[in-house]
Order: C-alpha cells, then structure tokens, then sequence
C-alpha cells in the first residue's frame, strides 16, 4: 500500500446563507495516497468544489466555516492550522488548478510574472532565477517558444495555453498534492485531452497525489485510479475506478454513467438520474425499455421533410482596421463559403473548436451578424435581403437559444415578464390572460411548474434557467431554433434532461434545429446530419452515423479520438489481453 | 506603440470638428439668446451712431459668417480680444485666473484621490469588521454634511480663531500662495473623500471576488500583498475612468470655495463675467473648457494604456 498522503476525516463545512445554515460537506472521509489519482464526482452544488477548497484553506469566511472533522495532510490536520502555517503549505505543498483558464490568471501581468512570483516566494529565488525557472516550466506544460511567451500578458494566449500556465504555476514549487477542480471543463475536446495527458505526465515525473474534480465521470474513466461520489453534500460511494465504472452501488452513480450520450449507439432517449432514484434518494427499478438501444436511421420523406432552409456560398469577413484613419487593411474570414440545406423537422450539428466559426455561422443565418454575401433561404425567402420590419416578423420563427442560462435571462424581470415580452412583441395572444395562460402551458411544456411564472431568474438552478430560455424561445411558436451552445454549461445529468426536453419538444411541434456545441458526442445524440467546421470553413457535412462512424476528413478523426473513452484504464488493459 | 502614436494624432486631429462645433454653438447662443450687446454696454440712452460705432469696434457689423469665423479664429491662436467689462486683454485675465484656480484644484484632487485610494484599500482588506462599517459610516456623514458647513466652520475655527491659515485672499508665487490655499485644499480633500472612498472600495471588492484573487490565494500570497500587488492594479482602470470625468473641474475651478475664499481664480472670473454679461470672456472659457475636456479624456485613454496591457489604442 501506498502512503496516505491527504486524508479528510468526517468532514463538515457549513454556509451561513443569511436564511439559515446551510450544510455543504456533510461527513465526508476518503484518503488520496500519494503518486495516485482520485476523482471526485459530483455535480454543481453537490459539495465537491467546497472540500477541495477547505482542503486549501480557502473556505470563504464568513459565509463558510469548518464545523468538524479533519484533513491530515502528511499527518497534519490542517483545519487547525493558522493562515501563516497555511500559507506556507499553499502552492507549496499543495496546489490547485481552477476551472476557469480565461479568468484565473491576473490580466494585467506578464505570465512569466506569475509563475515568478510563486517561485520567488516559496523557494526564495532571485527574481532572475525566477524568471530563468518560469520560462523551464512554460517549456515543460508545452507553450511554445516559451522565452518569448513569458512575456506576454493572458489576453494574447488561448484558454489551452492560459491553462498550460495556471498548470506551471501550480506545478512550479514540485507540490506533494495536486487538487484539480474541472481543469478541462472549459475547454475544446482536442485541448481537453492534451491538458490532461500533461497533467498526468507531470503526475508521473514529480509522483504527486491527483485529486481530481469534475461533474463527468467520463473524463477520469481512464485516468483515475479511485473514485469518489458526492451527492447533495454527501458521499454516496467510493471505491476503485474499475469497479464503480462495473458495478456502481448507488442509483446516482449509475445515473451519471447512463446519462452521458456515447458515440456508437444511444438509447433513444438519454436515461437521467431521475430514471435511477427517486426525489427523496430512494432506489428506483430501471424501466428496461428506455435502455434500449437504437440505430440513427436518417430518410426524410419529400411530404414531410421539405426543405427548410438553404444556407448558400454564405461569407462573414470582419474587418480588420488599421492606420491614421482607421481604415480597413484586412479582412478575417469568419465564416467562408458555408453551403448546406436542412429539412423541416431534422437537426443539424454543427461541431468544431472555439474559433472555427460555427457561432457566427449560426448569429449570420439569423442576421444577429450581418453576412458579408450568400443566399439564407428560409422556405425560398432570402433573409439576407429582408428590410428591418421584415425581418423583425421573421424573427417569431426563428429563435435562439444561447449559451449562458445566467447571463441570458434579466435579473430584474420576472418569469411572466420573461415569457410574456417576446409574446406581446410578435402580437401572440388576443389579451394578457390569454398571454399568461400560455405561459403557464410554456412552463409546463418545458418541465417546470406554472405557479413559478413570479419568480426571478437567481431562484433557479441552471438547468431550470435553461429551461426558461426554451420556453421564451418556444413563447412565439417558431418552426426554426439555433441551439447555440445550449446544454454546454450544464452538468452532465443536467444535460441529459435538457436534450431529451429538446427531443420532445421537436417530436411534439415539427421544430427544426441547427445544434452547435463542441461536444461532439452530444450532437453525435441529438443530430440527424452533422457538419464539421474548421477555419470558418465546412470540413464535413454528413449524416450522424457516417460522420461519427466512418469520419472521411483526418481532422474529423482527430477529435473524434480525443474525446475521452471513459472506460477505466484497468478494464482497458484487461480488454487488450 | 505605432498604433498609439497614430490614435494620439486622429485624437487630436478630432479637435478640429470638435472646436468648429462648440464655435458654432457659442456663436448661436450669444446671436440668437442673448441680447443686444451695444444696449448692455451703453446703455438705454446712447444714440444709433454710439451704437453703430461701438458695432463696428467690436466686430458685429460684419457678415455672420465673417463672426463665425472670427470666433473660430479667436479659438485657433487663442487670441480673444478684450474683455468689454474690465478692457484687459482676456489671454492674460485667463492666465491669472488659472494660476489661482490650479493651485487650488491640482493639490486637491490629488490629495483626495491618492487619500481616498488607501483608505479603501484598507476598509477593503477589513471588510465586513468594525473598522470598516466605522469608516463606511463616517464617510456618509462626510458627504451628508453640507460644503457650507465645512467652509464657514473651518474658516472660523481653523483660520480666524487658532490662526493657523489665512482666512481669505491669494498671493501670487510660490510658495506665498500656500498658506491661501491650505484651507480650501483641505476643505476640497474632506468634501471628496465620503464619496470616494465609498466608490473605489467598492470597486475594490468588485476585484477582491474575481478568479484570479483566488489563484493568488492558491499560491500562498498573503493578503496584503494580495491587494496592494494585484488587486490595486486592477481596479485602477475604472478608477481613472471615474477621476477622469472630474478634470475638466480642475480646470474650471472650484467655485464655491474660490468665492468663499476670495480667491481670483477661473471660476470667479465666469461668474463675474456672467453677471457682467461679458461675452467675449464666456466664449473664451467655453472653448477653453471643450479642449481641457477632449485633452483630458484622450489623457485618460493613454492612461488606460499604461495601467491594463488589454487596451490598444485605435
């Protein structure tokens, strides 16, 4: 057996929310040895983020505080620490890598100086050895010509390089402990898997203890060598990664393994949680029919399925200015010759890294983005060339859902102002009850309940929020919908119930969706045809299953082989015997 | 930095329209609002050929766009004439009025915002103790205090009866004009300093909650050096965005305090030159104060450039 490096004993954080105390980790034990990896699972709120930060010290106080328990790190209960002894421990001893890459870093530094400043703090160099080690470690987490980008500022880097950093300052000071809170979350699927094979080379080289956090247990399948489950504040299983990915104990558990879409065959719809457990956390007997799986077979009739819409030879350049006068020099092509038609009632993908244009393709066919040339035919209207007032009574059958379900939704108005705006704009409803009865239809629609409609946007989850972006999209009877990043921020149980939401409500009302999102196995689950894009360009445009299972372009395959397996490594080896 | 160089000039070329505008809103105003000059200046009883005389000294028989672009003129080589009250040259009645009026105005701001700054910081770094709803709460009662209060109360105490400043008046050179300036300085510092103590601390706590206090935290930075390293330096940029606003008051002097303390600053030459409906010196300080305005807003812009590596001019 190896040696225990951190061990959290019967942990307990409270939250003082103003309304009471609020429990966030209750009694929570599991050890991370040293030179392995344990990945702790929950989803938002379940607590996760919570323990690594008290395992930091870095509980937030007031609201938080450590109400019991231990955390021994290498024999040490660092609960009764003082901030001096935790400070010295802090990026020293342990480390910790944060979710954010675009916002983690400090934007008006050098990042050389960053990865200086902890250098010259904990290992007392002179600011010249500093910044001889600094440019080392840049080289070492694989940021090219590492001399030259140390003196750059985090705004000129990408968010993989901004991560690569936050990795060589975390990694700078050869930490005994190593916590990762959803490193790779924010991240492209080909950037993931690089940020992750660096993290576990360096694990290798400088044997340090992994704890690993995320709400998707298929990112640390292969990488994993324990695993932990919190679930509301509570740890409802832990065990070796093989047998939680075999013979998962608890019904959340196996929630989470079912609800992640997989490349090859899903059922037809995604099973959730709520298909495992009851509300009260209760078991439930799985109905064996959903798991069924299914193939993707794509025949639209000419009856039912015209086509919708014929995106022809569309152009986005956007200038780029320079000179005295603020001419125009260049131009960048956002998007570049994009050609393609969808039928009514089908669903395209549109998949590609941050940067390859696909939102812009999306805002451009809706003219949130005015296209530089190109025919957008919606049932052989060209919306390029419709007029202001035109434009605005199309606008009710063309939505768009976005990204964000925080930021998207007014803090100030409530669900009725919400629903009700985009109605009485487009003149849907003969009076205001007949308006608020179709809310409260909308709400219901969407899964959500119709007394809520008074309520603000803060007293919902995320989910529930995007939800209530659905039911605005939904609000003005559209037949076209652009999800544009929809269910991307969005734990991956949460996710599950939105797509199969999106499934129904297309089921239900013939809508038609373009689908963008970068992950590929999500729009693998919900497309009819996806279309790879790549440099603004359109690389691949094919039905679901050819494009998934028989990709043509290298750059198709590339990231179809960088999403992460999520089989654990040990039945991997196992399997290859 | 060539980008800079480029902005700074397109910046200032942009004075040119700028000027023409205001030139031709000072124009509309004193031809269209404002009455008859020659019956200001001579009153009710002068004949048609006083009347025609004075018209063609000062210029206002001609064509109106020959006044135009005499005021364009006048606001191109800063040559405005006379004043029709006091007959000085207005160039030079600018001059000693500024000199007043910035000695008083530039230590103030100063003060105030350098003051300001720290003690936010340090309400900040003990936000939600004693201290910090103690200072948070005096501050209010700074700001609800009438500046009448601090001036009449100050000059009495403060100067008249411990004697340690002058009650009123201005000397010219340094440092004779220290001891005139004291008080209204220090007034000018206590008046400020509710607001913006109560503004930059909470643009300070706007930082203290972002991702990159916490990696500064992760690596074992203490708190101190948190705020003074990186945090500071951070909510500088909406710090310049707000002090900036007020510049172009430095310029235009703090009135109230310059007719309190009797001194001839830029703020009591326009009051009296608006009592005395003397155009030719309120169309001096207009143009006057619509470059301070554009000058200042491009300073601030370079400032930008100096504190957040993000901004590039152009």
């Amino acid at each position: 057996m190896s040696d225990i490096l951190l061990s959290i004993k019967d942990l307990c954080v409270d939250f003082n929310t103003g309304d009471g105390i609020v429990r966030a980790v209750n009694n929570i034990s599991f050890d991370v040895p040293a030179g392995k990896t344990v990945g702790l699972v929950g989803e938002s709120g379940s607590g996760k983020s919570v323990t690594s930060l008290a395992a930091m010290g870095l509980i937030p106080n007031p609201p938080g505080k450590i109400t019991g328990g231990e955390i021994l790190f290498k024999g040490k209960d660092l609960v009764k620490a003082s901030e001096e002894e935790m400070r010295r421990i802090r990026g020293k001893e342990i480390s910790m890598i944060f979710q954010e890459p675009m916002t983690s870093l400090n934007p008006v530094f050098r990042v050389g100086d960053q990865v200086s400043e902890i250098l010259m703090l904990h290992m007392g160099m002179t600011k010249k050895q500093a910044w001889a080690r600094s440019v080392e470690l840049l080289d070492q987490v694989g940021i090219p010509d590492p001399q030259r980008s140390a003196l750059k500022y985090p705004h000129e880097m990408s968010g993989g390089q901004k991560q690569r950093v936050v990795i060589a300052i975390a990694i700078a000071c050869e930490p005994k402990l190593l916590i990762a809170d959803e490193p790779t979350t924010a991240l492209d699927v080909t950037i993931q898997k690089q940020v992750l094979d660096l993290m576990f080379d360096l694990q290798e080289k400088y044997k340090m203890g992994l704890l690993f956090i995320t709400h998707d247990l298929g990112v640390i399948a292969d990488i994993a060598d324990d695993v932990v489950v919190m679930y509301r504040s509570n740890l409802v299983e832990q065990g070796d990664t093989k047998k939680i990915f075999t013979a998962a104990g608890h019904p959340y558990t196996k929630g989470l393994l079912a609800c992640r879409p997989a490349l090859d065959k899903n059922p037809k719809r995604l099973l959730t949680v709520s298909d495992f457990m009851d509300e009260s956390g209760a078991e439930i007997s799985l109905d064996e029919s959903k798991t069924k799986k299914v193939d993707k077979v794509y025949n639209p009739s000419e009856e039912k399925n015209p086509v919708l819409l014929e995106v022809n030879n569309l152009h986005v350049d956007f200038p780029i200015k320079g000179g005295v006068f603020g001419r125009t020099v260049d131009q960048f092509k956002a998007v570049n010759s994009v050609s393609f038609k969808l039928r009514k009632g089908m669903t395209l993908g549109l998949v590609g890294e941050s940067g390859c244009g696909k939102t812009t393709l999306g805002r451009s066919i809706l003219r949130l983005i005015e296209p530089t040339q190109g025919q957008v035919l919606y049932n052989g209207i060209d919306l390029t060339k419709l007029d202001k007032k035109q434009l605005r009574d199309m606008r009710s059958k063309v939505q768009i859902i976005f990204q964000d379900p925080y930021s998207s939704l007014n803090p100030r108005m409530t669900i009725e102002e919400v629903l009700l705006e985009p109605m009485l704009l487009h003149n849907i409803g003969g009076s205001k009850e007949e308006r608020i009865s179709k809310a409260k239809w909308l709400m219901e629609k969407v899964g959500l309940k119709s007394n809520q409609l008074s309520r603000y946007p803060h007293e919902f989850s995320g989910g529930q929020r995007q939800r209530i972006c659905i039911a605005r999209a939904l609000a003005v009877n559209p037949e076209f919908i652009i999800c544009d990043e929809s269910v991307s921020a969005l734990d991956v149980s949460v996710q599950a119930q939105v797509l199969n939401l999106l499934l129904d409500l297309q089921a239900e009302f013939g809508l038609t969706y373009i689908f963008i999102s970068h992950d590929l196995s999500v729009v693998n689950f919900i497309s009819d045809e996806v279309a790879v894009m790549k440099s603004g360009e359109v690389v691949e445009l094919d039905t679901a299953s050819n494009v998934y299972l028989k990709p043509e372009k290298q750059y198709t395959k590339d990231l179809l082989s960088a999403i992460p397996k999520g089989i654990p490594k040990a039945l991997l080896a196992e399997q290859n015997l | 930095m060539s980008g800079n160089l480029n902005y700074i000039i397109r910046r200032l070329l942009y004075l040119i329209p700028v000027l023409l505008g205001v030139c031709g809103l000072v124009f509309l105003l004193f031809n269209v609002v404002a009455g008859d000059p020659t019956m200001l200046l001579l009153g009710k009883h002068a004949d048609a050929q006083q009347m025609a005389d004075l018209k063609a000294q000062l210029g206002l028989d001609k064509s109106l766009i020959a006044q135009y672009f005499d005021i364009v003129k006048s606001a191109f080589t800063f040559d405005f004439g006379r004043s029709w009250a006091t007959k000085q040259q207005i160039t030079e009645m600018l001059y000693q009025g500024a000199i007043p009026s910035l000695t008083l105005t530039i230590p103030g701001f100063f003060i105030s915002t350098v003051m300001s700054l720290m003690i936010a910081i340090f309400v900040a770094y003990y936000r939600g103790k004693g201290i910090d709803l103690f200072i948070r709460t005096l501050a209010i009662a700074l700001m609800s205090t009438s500046s009448l209060v601090y001036i009449l109360v100050f000059q009495k105490y403060l100067a008249f009866e411990l004697g340690l400043f002058e009650i009123s008046g201005y000397e010219y050179g340094f440092p004779s004009f220290i001891p005139y300036i004291a008080l209204p300085v220090v007034i000018w510092v206590v008046m400020s300093i509710g607001p913006d103590v109560r503004f930059y601390r909470t643009l300070i706590l706007d930082e203290i909650y972002q991702d990159y206090v916490r990696t500064a935290r992760a690596k074992g930075l203490s708190e101190k050096k948190i705020l003074f390293k990186h945090v500071l330096r951070n909510a500088l940029i909406p710090v310049i965005t707000y002090t900036v606003v007020n510049l172009p008051f430095l310029i235009l002097g703090a009135l109230l305090l310059e007719s309190f303390f009797s001194i001839p600053g830029l703020g009591g030459l326009t009051l009296s030159a608006v009592n005395a409906s003397d155009f030719p010196v309120i169309k001096a300080m207009a143009i006057l104060s619509a470059i301070a305005y554009i000058l200042f807003t491009l300073v601030s812009d370079i400032l930008y450039t100096l504190v957040d590596p993000r901004v590039k001019l152009n």
